[in-house]
């Protein structure tokens, strides 16, 4: 059996939404070079409606097809939405991934939320700071 | 394909399979029993031992035949382990930057008690003899260094800690599984008291090697049951597999020097091709080498992402980078090396064996550079680098 599904495989050879928007609404990077995985996401918000999203990661390959995979999850989606995007559902949508890759779907949903929390403090929109933890994903590289 | 991860494992030879196939159907009996059959298969076994011993330059008593590298490491260990604390003797000494197969088994006897020192590793990836004899003291009992790091390939001076280790009276052991068949092991001219060795490093075959143990120093059975291998390693001995890897390894001895120098020539062209991409870097001693072993880090890209890319292309290699091993650590040998974290996870390792051609070479010098640039390009580490948030590592 392959490492990966059909599905990691395609988003990981074929990522949608490389790059990055140099004039974005909202800019959001997680994890840790030293963790060996750093995702950033650039979103376009338009009318409450993220009209664009792009990535770029450091990290294995099913960091680069997590974050190909929420990109395109969150693209044309009203922002309450995207609020609601899990790493569950990124899993999903992956067909799995091993289990000790889970991790790069948390990094994926943070890094949307983060971007979007970006996006809410440039334009003081409130919002309840509950729903924005801190990353916990890489606590355990801290300690070295 | 090509491949280029003989570290990992390497192809049976086919000389080494005809013996096997061959021993399996005709000299089938177990070397225990007393008739024909069996005396049989005890004489191939003896025959091998024989050969074994004369490759090492080592007497056939000093054989026995495991399951493989790890077995023997374990064995070593702990067998000089008990001796020591029979003695009151529970220091250890050995190296940041040794096989698992070491680093588990010391790690467990620290918690029954003993003292390990892990010596550590310049950046070169070589430990020297002096430093092994400042580490030693009264109640060491064991000194385990082995003999060729098989992530960067670094060859330690053996037969100086060696040396070392005989004047101050403490058994020495080294796992030579990256070694055997690829260069020169005299364990008496080495001073070397037990070695480890795995068949199918060197295209004999999986689940088959060996410990020599110099007389004198008694092994203890990890494994119990029979009286196998002088009582000291229980179970029906694999007298097929066994005589395949003693093929495989005198095939490789007799061809050591022209393979080394085949071998290491297609390594040095590597070597100078994969030094052009920037912000890369060479792991491990340029001159100390094993000969097919290549070893660099790449600035700005995580390790597995190029290995299946790596795939794509045909080339089968690997990489220390965290993700690959399962953990989220990247490889304990290039922190030992003193690559700091965000380094180590761009690694890349590529084996090559003398069945590699300067064609392979040449494609894998077309592929990794340009696999490289592809995930630089959208790497935010990269992006950083390059407009001068952050400062170049290599």
């Amino acid at each position: 059996m392959a490492l990966y599904s059909e599905k990691v495989m395609d988003h990981f050879l074929h990522p949608r939404n490389v790059g990055v928007i140099e004039d974005a609404d909202g800019v959001g990077e997680v994890g840790n070079a030293k963790c060996g995985d750093i995702m950033k996401i650039f979103l376009k918000i338009d009318d409450g409606i993220v009209t664009d999203a792009k990535f770029s990661t450091f990290g294995c390959g099913s960091a680069i097809a997590s974050s190909s995979m929420a990109t395109e999850m969150i693209k044309g989606q009203p922002i309450e939405k995207v609020m609601e995007l899990t790493n569950k559902a990124v899993v999903e949508a992956l067909d799995g991934l091993p289990a000790y890759k889970l991790h790069c779907s948390v990094l994926a949903e943070e890094a949307v939320k983060a971007a979007l929390k970006d996006y809410f403090d440039r334009n003081n929109i409130p919002y309840d700071p509950a729903q924005f933890p801190d990353a916990p994903s890489c606590a355990s590289c801290e300690m070295h | 394909m090509i491949y280029a991860d003989n570290a990992a494992t390497t192809r049976l030879s086919p000389h080494a399979l005809e013996v096997m196939t061959d021993l399996a159907q005709n000299a089938w009996g177990n070397p225990s029993s007393l008739y024909e059959l069996g005396q049989r298969a005890q004489e191939v076994l003896a025959d091998a031992r024989s050969r074994m011993a004369k490759i090492l330059g080592a007497e056939a008593k000093e054989v026995y035949f495991t399951s493989g590298g790890s077995e023997s490491d374990n064995q070593a260990i702990r067998s000089c382990a008990r001796l020591g604390a029979a003695k009151n003797k529970r220091h250890i000494v050995s190296t940041a930057f040794e096989h698992h197969a070491v680093l588990h088994t010391l790690k467990r006897l620290e918690k029954e008690g003993y003292e390990v020192t892990y010596l550590p590793v310049h950046e070169n990836g070589v430990v020297t003899a002096q430093e092994v004899q400042a580490a030693i003291r009264p109640d060491t009992c064991l000194v385990t260094v082995m003999f060729a790091n098989n992530e960067i390939g670094a060859i330690q001076p053996i037969k100086e800690i060696g040396a070392v280790c005989r004047a101050a009276k403490v058994p020495f052991h080294t796992d030579a599984v990256q070694a055997a068949g690829h260069v020169r092991i005299d364990v008496k001219e080495m001073n070397i008291d037990l070695l480890s060795l795995s068949a199918h490093k060197f295209h004999g075959p999986r689940g088959v090697g060996a410990l020599y143990c110099r007389t004198g120093i008694p092994l203890y059975p990890l494994i119990e049951g029979g009286a196998q291998e002088r009582n000291r390693r229980a179970g029906t001995e694999n007298v097929a597999g066994i005589c395949a890897m003693v093929t495989a390894l005198e095939d490789m001895v007799k061809s050591l020097d022209k393979n080394a120098a085949y071998v290491s020539a297609l390594r040095d062209k590597l070597i100078a091709g994969l030094e052009t991409i920037p912000h890369s870097a060479l792991n491990g001693d340029r001159e100390r080498r094993l000969p097919g072993n290549v070893n660099f880090c790449f600035e700005g890209i995580e390790g597995e992402s190029l290995l299946l890319l790596l795939d794509q292309a045909g080339i089968c290699a690997s990489s220390g980078s965290a993700c690959t091993s399962g953990s989220l650590d990247p490889s304990h040998v290039l922190l030992a090396i003193g690559r700091p974290h965000e380094v180590a996870h761009g690694s890349l390792r590529l084996t090559l064996s003398e069945e590699n051609t300067e064609a392979d070479v040449d494609a894998i010098l077309q592929e990794v550079p340009r696999i490289v640039a592809y995930l630089r390009g959208f790497s935010p580490i990269w992006q950083d680098l390059e407009s001068g948030r952050s400062q170049h590592l290599l």
